[in-house]
């Protein structure tokens, strides 16, 4: 049998296959002739053969039947495979495969040779990839390498304890006496590696961090000699004496120091002086530098270290290396919610940043830019980056503009600014924002009363150039239905007013319903504001046609909606004006964010079915929704009121009166609280054309000495009823019952469900302010059948 | 720690792949794809560093060949840097002027100065000089033991 071809020259071969199946077909070849051999148990070659098995293994074909071959490597006497077995170990027998313990008593005996090179080996094998089991097993071997003289064999030892602690932490404890003089010893690399054991060990366990913190002295005068001592061939990199020991220094001292004031005194000086002398012209420096700086900041360090700390970042940021850029800016970020004032500072460098070209630097830089967006600096803030915006790669541009909406959300100086920021973010990243801002930004419309002219035409303006960005075409669209009379009137008092007639606009509208650029989503919503228009425009038969014709849409939304208006033409002809009446002012609830108001604010599906109750959908619905969990058991508060009684009555509170027609009914009042004085009655009475709707009118009376001012009363329903509170009558319950405060309350119970309401009652009696929450359970049937 | 070390070349040929935590062979394969993909595509004078799900790749390119590691996010990348480029220069040391060719043929060698530099994920000598002496007296070891048929 001639003896298999060499390593070398098989790598040779393959690297002479001109294709991928040539390759494959040589592989195939020599892995057979190596099965061969491994079946035939040639003692000689087997580590050839493995050798050579690894190397395809790194080409990325299977070698998984070497494994055995590679344990009995290890446990040959000869040096060569041994060396060949570990390696075959390390890449081929991980702990997830079976034969992996088979290693355990190869490595055993390895741990105990005579030759420090193979107990070199073993320690390394382990160290690398051990399973718990093995490292449970031969923890005790490391342990008394561990307290070897050798250096050798002590740094190996060293890290090999730090993977057992890493896979079984209860093993520990047993390290501990072995660690006792592990930082008196000379040499640099077993210095270097019990300083990462000792990391470890106070990473894991707060009992051996407070143990370990009388070693912060030791440390301390080990830093100082590297920095001191003079040129050291051995350790030397570009003039710094062994910097890999001196930051995995630093890292431990930052730990020890990180919430102990007499530790963090300790190493206050050394600190300071690595930071003022280390050179920075070369990485080296720069690496000791950024875990000096990382330290200064996560101890109790003096306040003129960490400003030093600071600047250095700052002097970081302003470097021509990207790399230290890119680090600086990542530590700013981690430091900025704590130190926010000292990051201010650097707070134009940071923006110039957004106009590196580097990718990794940009992210980072806008980033820390929203982080350092406040009341002060807003305008400015927002104007680098909207640019930034503007020019920046799309895969930044979902997230800025994010950033964007929520800065201007938190601190916009003014709504006309507000709007401006919002319809900037629109025209430039449209098709890039989020789909919940719609209706935030609608929302944020219909507030700026005063805005409405200007934010019309702008956005008709912007519909004029650009139709593809849908949440730009969408807003739009909304606007222009509900504000479409403005436009058409030309009074704008922000900028020059454009003239434009009512066919123009309806123009606008049907040709986003016939684009191709439109989606479903945006069609409803153009159809929808056409609808709107024929109480704000004069020429009402353009519309009944557009709508008519969309009664045969194909798409099921658009021709429920054509359908449902055109029916609203013909048959409910009267009550069209009130239904497309202009949209109350929204309240933002104060509990709730944007995404509370999108579930419950009619605006996002506009749909007839919402828009046929604008009265009761409009102002309560974000109420009732908040007052939402309520009954469902939570302790949510409720948030809901109206507060001054001299608040004017919603306009839905007007188009109630419309629809309704109040008489009593006959159900009985009730007493839905009584306490310490305060006794608030229910009565009722049945709204006619709508039997959902109950009106029930509260009746507050105080029998005690003296008045319950500033009475608010709050109340919340399930989730399948809607409530809308009116105006009270007054906010003081005057004494021994001289006076009542009535207040009204309408229930919409739609599926017909026992009523029930959670009530809060907050006043001040006697100077000091009363709470309480009550449920009322107790309401005659008749109220809700 | 690190938690892995991979050598590529500019065309995606793999030269050495070291692992410090127990990982499938597909998920080796997906992180080796992902690596290469990330990192042949960044442009010549990036920041070396990049953010890859939870861990800080670090990447330098030497002639022909990438050298890319993980990092844990405590991890001081800079000091990384000078990991990378001690490496690089045991190899040189040992093998006078390394290039591709040397890894590609000799790379059991390269894996036995690897495990002389780090262990576990972390940086177990400091001195090249200690690293130098001990692959001379491992390598001496072998050959006393091969007298007339090369082992590999």
């Amino acid at each position: 049998m001639p003896a298999p071809i060499r390593l070398r020259e098989l790598i040779r071969t393959i690297r002479t296959a001109r294709t991928q199946a040539e390759e494959r077909e040589m592989i195939q070849k020599e892995c057979a002739a190596i099965r061969s051999s491994f079946r035939e148990e040639d003692n000689t070659y087997r580590c050839r053969n493995v050798a050579k098995l690894l190397y395809m293994h790194m080409l990325g074909y299977p070698a998984h039947f070497g494994q055995l071959e590679c344990l009995k490597l290890i446990a040959s006497q000869k040096f060569t495979d041994k060396r060949i077995g570990y390696l075959g170990a390390m890449l081929l027998l991980d702990e997830r495969q079976d034969v992996h313990l088979l290693m355990t008593n190869c490595i055993k005996n390895d741990l105990n040779h005579s030759t420090q090179y193979v107990q070199g080996l073993a320690l390394c094998t382990l160290g690398c990839m051990g399973s718990s089991e093995m490292c449970r097993d031969l923890a005790g071997e490391v342990e008394k390498l561990l307290k070897t003289s050798n250096s050798y064999l002590r740094k190996k030892a060293a890290l090999c304890a730090v993977h057992v602690i890493r896979k079984v932490p209860e093993l520990m404890e047993m390290f501990l006496p072995a660690t006792k003089n592990l930082l008196s010893e000379k040499n640099h690399g077993v210095l270097h590696t019990s300083v990462v054991l000792l990391t470890e060990m106070c990473e894991r366990s707060p009992d051996m961090l407070s143990h370990f913190r009388k070693l912060v002295p030791q440390l301390v005068r080990i830093l100082k000699n590297l920095i001191m001592s003079g040129y050291s061939p051995e350790h030397d990199v570009s003039g710094i004496s062994d910097p890999f020991l001196q930051v995995r220094i630093l890292r431990l001292l930052r730990i020890l120091g990180r919430s102990d004031d007499d530790s963090s005194e300790a190493m206050n000086d050394i600190l300071a002086q690595v930071a003022t002398n280390t050179e920075t012209s070369k990485n080296v420096g720069n690496a000791i530098l950024y875990e000096t700086v990382l330290t200064i900041m996560d101890i109790k360090s003096e306040s003129g270290l960490r400003v030093l700390a600071i600047n250095i970042l700052g002097r970081f940021l302003l470097n021509n290396d990207k790399n230290i850029r890119y680090v600086a800016l990542t530590s700013l970020l981690k430091t900025v919610q704590t130190d926010h004032n000292a990051v201010q500072r650097h707070r134009s460098t940071i923006v110039d940043c957004l106009k590196d070209l580097d990718v990794s630097i940009k992210r980072r830089a806008m980033e820390l830019s929203f982080a350092l967006v406040n009341g002060n600096n807003i305008r400015g803030m927002m104007k680098e980056l909207l640019y930034f915006l503007d020019s920046c790669d799309p895969e930044f541009k979902a997230d800025c503009a994010s950033g964007v909406f929520l800065a201007a959300e938190k601190y916009a100086p003014s709504k006309r600014w507000h709007i401006d920021t919002i319809m900037r973010v629109l025209t430039t990243a449209g098709s890039y924002v989020r789909d919940d801002s719609v209706p935030n930004l609608i929302q944020l419309i219909t507030n700026s009363v005063e805005m409405h002219a200007y934010t019309v035409q702008r956005l008709y303006k912007a519909l004029l150039d650009d139709i593809s960005q849908q949440p730009l075409v969408q807003v739009a669209s909304w606007c222009i239905g509900e504000y479409g009379d403005l436009l058409v009137s030309g009074q704008c008092e922000e900028e020059e007013p454009i003239q434009v007639t009512e066919d123009e606009v309806l123009d606008v509208l049907e040709g986003l319903l016939v684009s191709n650029l439109s989606s479903p989503v945006t069609r409803g919503y153009s159809l929808t504001a056409i609808m709107k228009l024929s109480t704000r425009f004069s020429g009402v038969n353009r519309i009944k046609k557009v709508v008519s014709i969309y009664g045969s849409s194909i798409d099921v939304e658009l021709q429920q909606r054509a359908v449902e208006y055109n029916a609203l033409f013909k048959k409910y002809d009267h009550m069209r004006p009130a239904l497309l009446e202009r949209m109350p002012i929204m309240e933002k609830a104060a509990t709730n964010g944007p995404t509370e108001i999108v579930q419950t604010n009619g605006e996002t599906e506009p749909s007839l079915g919402e828009s046929k109750h604008p009265p009761l959908v409009g102002q309560p619905a974000n109420q009732a929704n908040d007052l939402l969990d309520l009954l469902v058991g939570n302790d949510v508060v409720p948030v809901i009121h109206n507060t001054v009684p001299a608040k004017p009555a919603s306009s839905g509170g007007e188009l109630l009166d419309l629809l309704v027609d109040i008489s009593l009914s006959g159900i009985p009042p009730m007493t839905a609280y009584n306490k310490n004085g305060l006794k608030i009655d229910f009565t009722f009475e049945r709204a006619n054309p709508n039997p959902n709707v109950a009106v029930i009118t509260i009746h507050a009376s105080n029998s005690t000495d003296s008045d319950m001012t500033d009475f608010v009363f709050q109340a919340a329903v399930p989730k399948t009823f809607q409530l809308q509170l009116l105006s009270p009558s007054s906010n003081v319950v005057q004494a021994l019952n001289q006076g009542t405060v009535t207040q009204v309350i309408r229930v919409l119970n739609p599926q017909k469900q026992q009523l029930r309401m959670r009530i809060k009652l907050t006043y001040t009696h006697k100077g000091s302010p009363v709470q309480d929450l009550a449920e009322v359970n107790n309401f005659p049937p008749q109220s809700w059948q | 720690m690190i938690r892995f070390l991979l050598l590529f070349s500019k065309q995606g040929k793999l030269r050495l792949q070291k692992w410090f935590t127990p990982l499938t062979e597909r998920e080796k394969k997906k992180v080796i794809r992902d690596m290469m993909m990330i990192v042949l595509a960044r442009a010549p004078r990036s920041c070396n560093f990049l953010q890859w799900r939870d861990l800080k790749i670090v990447y330098k390119r030497y002639a022909s060949l990438y050298f890319c590691s993980g990092l844990d996010e405590q991890d001081n990348e800079l000091l990384s840097l000078e990991v990378l480029h001690r490496y690089v220069e045991l190899l040189d040391n040992y093998f006078g002027n390394v290039c591709e060719l040397d890894i590609i043929f000799n790379f059991e060698k390269a894996y036995y100065i690897l495990d002389e530099f780090l262990m576990g994920g972390e940086v177990q000598e400091t001195s090249k000089m200690a690293v130098g002496v001990s692959l001379q007296e491992g390598d001496a070891l072998q050959e006393v033991q091969y007298a007339f048929t090369p082992p590999l």
